[in-house]
């Protein structure tokens, strides 16, 4: 792989860039694999370059229905935050937080990390109380946040309202080192690490079966063929009920529309992420300079990616109530994402039924900030076939054993 | 020059005079200008700069696909970016100004990047800024994030204020050209509800200003007559200046009719949003020219050959003295006529096609234009103006044959139908080899509710685009369309970095072909690779242009390479609009007790809670909070508080299967609560988590008062009739939820029964009514209900009383309790009552994850009963471990208040390196009846553990030790309560 | 933005009236089931891209529960009837068999 840095652009620009290279191989898929992972999103694409990177796993094939990247990890609004309630949480989201801060060097791909900062907005006495457990419970776990009181809200977002008649802003919890990343980025740093690792990126091949023998997954059919398998992820967000189906096991998940927005751009006016949960909305500046918007899901299942605009509605009604200049700005684009949802809206990676199968889904609404945490975990329980610490938490059985990890009892949504 | 002719102008005024600013500049234009065709006309070729290299930017059309004249408008709280000139309506006193530059529109300082392009293609800076990694976050991306965005940010509170109007019909049309006017006809004529929208001002589209000819009059006259007769028909609703911007699903649409825009401060609203439910939608929304890529397409000069004529016609503008017309097709002779016959120079038609014939091209002939077939331009000569052209020949690599000077170029790359809301929801598009674009597909329509087709497209959105042809409901086909991606077709690479797809991202075909070389191949990939199409026009002029370069790329067919996804809305909509009316005070419902007002008047400090306000605390003289709250707990312990309880839920439950039902919805048993009796009651949810709590009384033989929490009535209520219609059919019980329906006052503490004594009117002695009875009666002449019940361990009384009587109930209550120390107290002094007691609030000790059992109040959960909601989830291995944390009392040894929220630390860190936990508080106040910090907290065998120390992390590292103890810290024998 | 007719009040009512309550005819397990059957009751969904029973409520109209077949991929509104049944109306899945004969039915 032809490294970048400002030389080889420099050099390219001589010769009018004729001269880059792919940035991930397009092959057609080989017999069989060591492992596969259905699914070249970012966790996907995660999971298989930790599997290389962590375990020298590198006869690997992600496979792909569409093209790559282009589920929740093109459609998502690339907050990145770790300030969550629960351990087993803080612990993931924390080790994606800190995966993100090198992963341009670690790549060699500028995913534009931008730890601009994140806060949530407590707008009642019941959310000041559940962010300030969040605070505590945050120093335990090694997560760096801080609850600030109202003013510093107003110095480290001049645009916003304080002072609105109906929910005053009354402070707020603040990651500092909390911020957003090029979502697509992501996915194609991810892509050409592990195409460069010898891996196969099959683009453009639905699986449409999974075979497999004495409780073990042989292999899997797709329209480019069968492929076999000694092991199998299935990553694949929102229809991960569709392949668990194929699979012959049925998941806690159910499948519904989350929408966002972009407004048109505009010069630098906010430096932090802000989300207002009590009137739920959460808004960011992009670097292109547009308001990045997004609110809570819809609530029916839903296959379409688009979602109801009462939604949108009421998600700029907030944001209009919190920052008021954002009135004459103009919303330029909304989209929908399938988003999937499990019974205690926390994420499962785990063993499942099949002895060799293992699935990586129900990140909800608060997938983006995951994929690197996500990835190492996954990775490390597809190399030694059990969860290590990080993914421990997250097994399918919690469901029978009423072990939630529940984040919706601090008064915080999670995107 | 571009300037305004002496005659013509069919959409302006001359008499007319409109001053408006421009960058300082004063400038005039007519009414019926747009800002654009004003700016022209006041020669400002140059507006803008590009988002990128900030490249000048000249207008390029006259309809919403204009991607470069985006200026600022208005001031301070009326100001507002990116507003499209060409689509902006002029007015008297306009104040605009261009964006992306700095220090000025001529001199740019940002153009640096254009001088420096060649090191900037496309995702340059996926591939550089990597090291060192603070560089990026400190010098790269602060610079990028300067020099990205494109008008500056409001600052003010908006001046405006907007509407939402709902709008139902059987038939919703959305273009009024000659085709929406056409649908509009038939629909409003067969008897059907019409709405019929145009976003522009005018009606009649392409035809007027091409002066069509429809059924052997001028379309001028046949527009006149539609509309005249559509006027008469009580079932059509028109609307111009109304843009349909998305079709959602079942027929549902937005439109945003722009009513004041063109009168800022009229008093009428800016903007009103449709919302539109229409059995069928009909688009007429016409077409878009394209572009051709030829290099040097993005000078200033260089426009869309229809516009050129839009210009002209509309507005007697002629944006050049000499403008030289390149093109594929015949519509782009139009323009060169129309140049002529406004008395202009047009001193070449290039038409990129090898032979060129029919009658619009002998028409152009016959007035003398100069038409070379097979040729191409192979550089516009210009920097912010366009000075001239070099001709080459289409086929070969670009070798100049000739050069002529011009001061415009007009030029036309074939039509592409708006395709937009035909695709919101899902219709499919085909390709259309003789138009060279997408059209809809008939056989795959979106849905509507039922599964039929919800939308039709007819007109030039259709690919028909001929006034005659769609009155005549003929193919008009005319001659083929053919594909010219790239100009000339061999352009070496030089020319190609030169050629434009996206004038206001800056995105050229050499930065397409980079994409694809590098494996974007998708064309999603390519899109987010370049940012082609992502600018405020969505890619109206550039995403098909860059779609045929990309599949030439990729040596594929365009619809294998297919489209990117059409989303709303089809040109930005204000924020402002969405949002609608609801703001400030009316923002969201404010529900009210009948108390409300009093509250407000006597220092309430409000607490939200859902949408109810609710006092946290009553301040007098200068009080803080913490003061109020701290006076209003002592009043109450020693001589009287009242509280307005309105909110709590109160949902009446009745009927022959009342009892039965209660005892599945409630942990404890209610259907042998005798009549006369209260019942402290807890609800789970089928997981077995508590989530709600509350007083039950038995008020007849079948029928019970369930209390629910302030938070949970409507959720409650909601629940029941859940399980009422879902699961328990066949059982006959009613609820109604009558919280709204009564008042509710607590009257607390040692002189609340002098105070209700003396008001008289029902023996509330101890032994007429005992603690946990209610009574009905009067008191002080209001008819009342008094349930003696207590959250404060203090003698208590609640009454209920019909709402409509409340407010004077209370004001009574207040004034004849003066005598008595009688003051308000607000929600938390009722939590610091509540919590010196030991008892426990639903939110605080709870959260979703907490057991009765888990608070101790096993009490309450009945062994006995085979079945109540909770208790096969309660059994559930985590739920049932004795490892739980469980519910305690807690004191500081140094007296102080254990920080909201901390949690109490235990040896070790876990696998992930976690601080281990054995506890966290769940409600910790400073009491000032104990005069010091007291707490709850669920602690790891805590009852077991009673006398024990546990250790509290503070954040700032520091920690506090508490002492577990009994969580009643105040008077433990109930004494006071049974009072 | 969906419109179900309401069974109850033959109301073509509006999304915004109505509140969404997921899969139906699910069988409640209470205490004495197992726990495989009380996961798979309060956890298990079929969530199928395709045809869906599924139960919403008319919460700012009459009030009622009812059940729509629904697809989740094109969103076409199959039919609604009350909340009081165990199983769809026989006409109701002639309807939808005939409309995608590749469904396996909603069992």
């Amino acid at each position: 792989m032809r490294r970048y840095s400002v030389f080889a652009i420099a050099r390219e620009a001589l010769r009018y860039h004729s001269g880059w290279d792919r940035a991930w191989r397009s092959p057609t898929p080989k017999a069989s694999y060591d492992a596969i992972i259905i699914g070249a999103g970012g966790h996907g694409l995660a999971t298989a370059y930790y599997l290389g990177k962590n375990y020298g796993i590198t006869n690997v094939a992600v496979i792909e229905k569409g093209w790559l990247g282009g589920g929740n990890t093109g459609r998502n609004t690339t907050i990145i935050r770790s300030n969550y309630l629960q351990d087993p949480s803080a612990a993931i989201y924390e080790k994606a937080r800190s995966l993100y801060e090198t992963m341009s060097q670690d790549l060699n791909y500028n995913i534009m990390f931008s730890p601009r900062g994140v806060i949530m907005l407590a707008q009642t006495h019941h959310e000041v109380r559940g962010y300030l457990r969040t605070a505590h419970a945050n120093a335990l776990q090694g997560v760096e946040t801080q609850y600030i009181n109202a003013a510093r809200v107003k110095e480290l977002v001049p645009i916003i309202n304080i002072d609105g008649p109906r929910y005053p802003v009354l402070g707020g919890l603040y990651q500092p080192r909390g911020g957003t990343a090029r979502h697509d980025a992501v996915a194609w740093g991810y892509a050409r690490a592990c195409s460069d690792m010898g891996m196969d990126i099959i683009q453009q091949c639905e699986v449409t079966g999974v075979r497999s023998e004495g409780g073990r997954v042989v292999g899997v059919d797709t329209t480019k063929g069968y492929i076999g398998t000694k092991k199998l992820g299935i990553v694949v967000a929102g229809h991960s009920g569709q392949v668990a189906d194929m699979a012959g096991f049925r998941l806690p998940v159910e499948a519904v529309a989350l929408q966002a927005l972009v407004s048109e751009p505009i010069k630098p006016c906010m430096d932090v992420v802000v989300m207002a949960n009590t009137v739920h909305g959460y808004m960011s500046q992009s670097d292109k300079g547009e308001m990045v918007i997004g609110g809570g899901t819809d609530g029916f299942n839903n296959y379409t990616q688009r979602g109801s605009f009462h939604h949108i509605e009421e998600t700029l009604r907030a944001l209009v109530e919190t920052f008021p200049m954002i009135s004459r700005l103009k919303m330029l684009r909304q989209w929908g994402g399938i988003v999937d949802m499990t019974g205690d809206r926390s994420p499962l990676i785990s063993k499942t039924p099949l002895g060799n199968c293992f699935i990586n889904c129900g990140w909800g609404t608060g997938g983006f900030k995951a994929i690197p945490g996500s990835g190492w975990a996954m990775a490390e329980l597809m190399a030694k076939g059990e969860p290590g610490p990080l993914a421990a938490a997250f097994s399918i059985d919690r469901f029978k054993e009423g072990r939630f990890i529940d984040e919706s009892v601090a008064a915080g949504v999670a995107h | 020059m571009s300037t305004r002719l002496q005659s013509g102008g069919r959409l302006i005024d001359r008499s007319t005079r409109a001053e408006f600013m421009f960058n300082g500049k004063r400038l005039s234009g007519h009414s019926g200008d747009t800002l654009a065709s004003a700016l022209l006309a006041n020669d400002q070729m140059l507006v803008g700069r590009s988002f990128k290299y900030h490249r000048p930017r000249g207008i390029v059309a006259a309809g919403p696909e204009e991607p470069n004249a985006l200026l600022h408008m208005g001031q301070g709280d009326r100001f507002e970016p990116n507003q499209r000139a060409t689509t902006t309506e002029l007015f008297a006193g306009l104040i605009s100004s261009s964006q992306n530059h700095w220090p000025s529109l001529e001199y740019d300082v940002g153009v640096v990047n254009n001088y420096i392009s060649r090191f900037l293609p496309a995702g340059f800076y996926y591939k550089t800024f990597i090291h060192p990694r603070a560089a990026w976050l400190h010098f790269f991306e602060p610079i990028i994030r300067k020099s990205a965005g494109l008008g500056r940010a409001p600052t003010e509170m908006d001046a405006d204020r907007y509407e939402h109007i709902y709008g139902f019909c059987d038939v919703l049309i959305i273009g009024g050209g000659i085709a929406g006017l056409q649908a509009a006809l038939t629909a409003g004529q067969s008897g059907q509800r019409v709405i019929l929208l145009e976003q522009t001002p005018h009606w009649g589209g392409r035809a007027v200003v091409d002066g069509d000819e429809v059924e052997g009059e001028s379309a001028e006259d046949w527009v006149k007559s539609a509309l005249d007769a559509l006027k008469t028909m009580k079932n059509v609703t028109l609307r111009n200046r109304c843009m349909g911007a998305g079709v959602y699903d079942h027929g549902y649409v937005l439109a945003n009719e722009r009513v004041a825009d063109h009168t800022p401060g009229d008093g009428r609203p800016k903007q009103r949003l449709w919302r539109i439910r229409a059995g069928h939608i009909i688009t007429a929304t016409g077409a878009i020219e394209r572009p051709l890529s030829f290099a040097g397409n993005d000078i200033p000069g260089v426009m869309l050959a229809a516009s050129v004529r839009d210009y002209v016609v509309n507005y007697a503008v002629s944006p050049g003295d000499r403008t030289v017309v390149v093109t594929n097709n015949d519509d782009a002779y139009r323009t060169a006529i129309a140049l002529v016959q406004a008395g202009l120079s047009v001193p070449v038609i290039l038409d990129a096609r090898p032979d060129v014939t029919g009658d619009l091209p002998a028409r152009a002939r016959a007035l003398g234009i100069r038409v070379e077939a097979g040729r191409a331009i192979a550089s516009v000569k210009g920097g912010k103006r366009v000075t001239g052209v070099q001709v080459c020949l289409q086929a070969g690599e670009g070798a100049v044959m000739e050069e002529i000077a011009c001061d415009a170029v007009a030029m036309s790359g074939g039509w592409s139908p708006v395709v937009h809301l035909w695709s919101h929801c899902g219709g499919k598009l085909t390709w259309s080899d003789h138009l060279s674009a997408f059209v809809p597909d008939a056989a795959r329509p979106p849905l509507n509710h039922d599964g039929s087709a919800m939308v039709t497209v007819v007109g030039a959105a259709n690919g028909i685009y001929r006034a005659a042809d769609i009155i005549a409901g003929t193919a008009g086909d005319g001659p083929k369309v053919p594909p010219i991606w790239v100009m000339p077709q061999g352009a070496p690479i030089q020319l190609r970095s030169k050629m434009w797809l996206d004038y206001q991202n800056d995105v050229k075909v050499s930065d397409v072909q980079l994409a694809a070389q590098e494996g974007y191949e998708s064309v999603e990939h390519t899109k987010r690779y370049t940012t082609l199409g992502m600018a405020t026009d969505q890619g109206k002029l550039s995403n098909i242009n860059g779609l045929g370069v990309l599949s030439q790329a990729l040596g594929a067919e365009i619809p294998q390479v297919g489209t990117t996804t059409f989303r709303p809305p089809y040109t930005p909509v204000t924020i402002g609009a969405l949002a609608g009316e609801a703001r400030g005070d009316i923002f969201q419902p404010l529900r009210r007790t009948p108390m409300h007002d009093w509250h407000d008047k006597n220092g309430a400090y409000w607490e939200p809670v859902g949408h109810w306000r609710r006092a946290y605390c009553y301040t007098r003289n200068g009080e803080t909070h913490e003061q109020a709250v701290q006076r209003e707990v002592n009043n109450t312990r020693e001589n009287l508080g009242l509280l307005d309880a309105s909110t709590l839920g109160k949902i009446i439950v009745k009927g022959p299967d009342a009892g039965r039902f209660l005892d599945l919805l409630y942990t404890g048993v209610m259907s042998t609560l005798p009549i006369g009796k209260c019942r402290y009651g807890l609800m789970c949810n089928e997981q077995g988590f508590l989530s709600d709590d509350g007083v039950v009384a038995r008020i007849d033989a079948d029928t019970w008062l369930c209390h629910t929490t302030s938070g949970g009535a409507d959720r409650i209520h909601g629940w029941m009739e859940d399980w009422l219609q879902c699961e328990w059919w066949d059982w006959k019980v009613y609820t109604a939820n009558v919280t709204e329906q009564y008042a509710q006052v607590a009257v607390v503490g040692p002189n609340a029964r002098k105070l209700l004594e003396k008001i008289g009117g029902m023996d509330v002695s101890k032994d007429a009514l005992p603690f946990m009875q209610w009574a009905d009666g009067t008191l002080g002449g209001f008819p009342v209900r008094v349930y003696r019940i207590s959250f404060s361990g203090e003698l208590s009384y609640e009454i209920a009383i019909p709402a409509s009587q409340g407010a004077a109930f209370w004001a009574m209550l207040n004034t004849a309790g003066a005598e008595f120390g009688a003051m308000p107290y607000g929600t938390e002094c009722l939590h610091v009552l509540r919590a010196e007691k030991g008892f426990i609030m639903i939110g605080d000790e709870t959260d979703g994850t907490v057991t009765p059992l888990d608070l101790g109040l096993s009490w309450a959960v009945s062994k006995k009963k085979e079945d109540f909601l909770g208790k096969r989830g309660m059994e559930r291995t985590y739920l049932a471990n004795p490892d739980r944390w469980q519910l305690v009392g807690l004191e500081t040894l140094d007296g102080s208040v254990i920080p909201d929220g901390a949690y109490a630390v235990a040896d070790g860190r876990n696998d992930n390196g976690q601080r281990n936990t054995e506890g966290r508080v769940t409600s910790t106040y400073y009491s000032p009846t104990l005069k010091r910090g007291i707490a709850m907290g669920l602690i790891k065998h805590g009852p077991q553990r009673m006398g024990q120390t546990v250790t509290f992390h503070k954040i700032d590292g520091s920690t506090v030790a508490a002492k577990i103890v009994d969580q009643v810290f105040f008077d433990k024998a109930g004494e006071k309560g049974n009072a | 933005m969906l419109t179900l007719q309401c069974p109850y009040c033959g109301v073509q009512a509006d999304e915004t009236e109505l509140a969404p309550g997921y899969e139906a005819h699910l069988k409640r397990y209470g205490p004495g089931s197992s726990p495989e059957e009380f996961e798979s009751y309060m956890f298990a969904r079929k969530n199928p891209k395709g045809v869906h029973f599924e139960r919403w409520r008319h919460a700012y109209g009459c009030g009622k529960w009812f059940l729509a077949a629904r697809d989740t991929n094109t969103l076409e509104v199959f039919g609604t009837y009350p909340a009081q049944s165990s199983a769809p109306p026989a006409d109701l899945v002639a309807k939808i068999k005939l409309k995608r004969p590749e469904w396996e039915g909603y069992k």
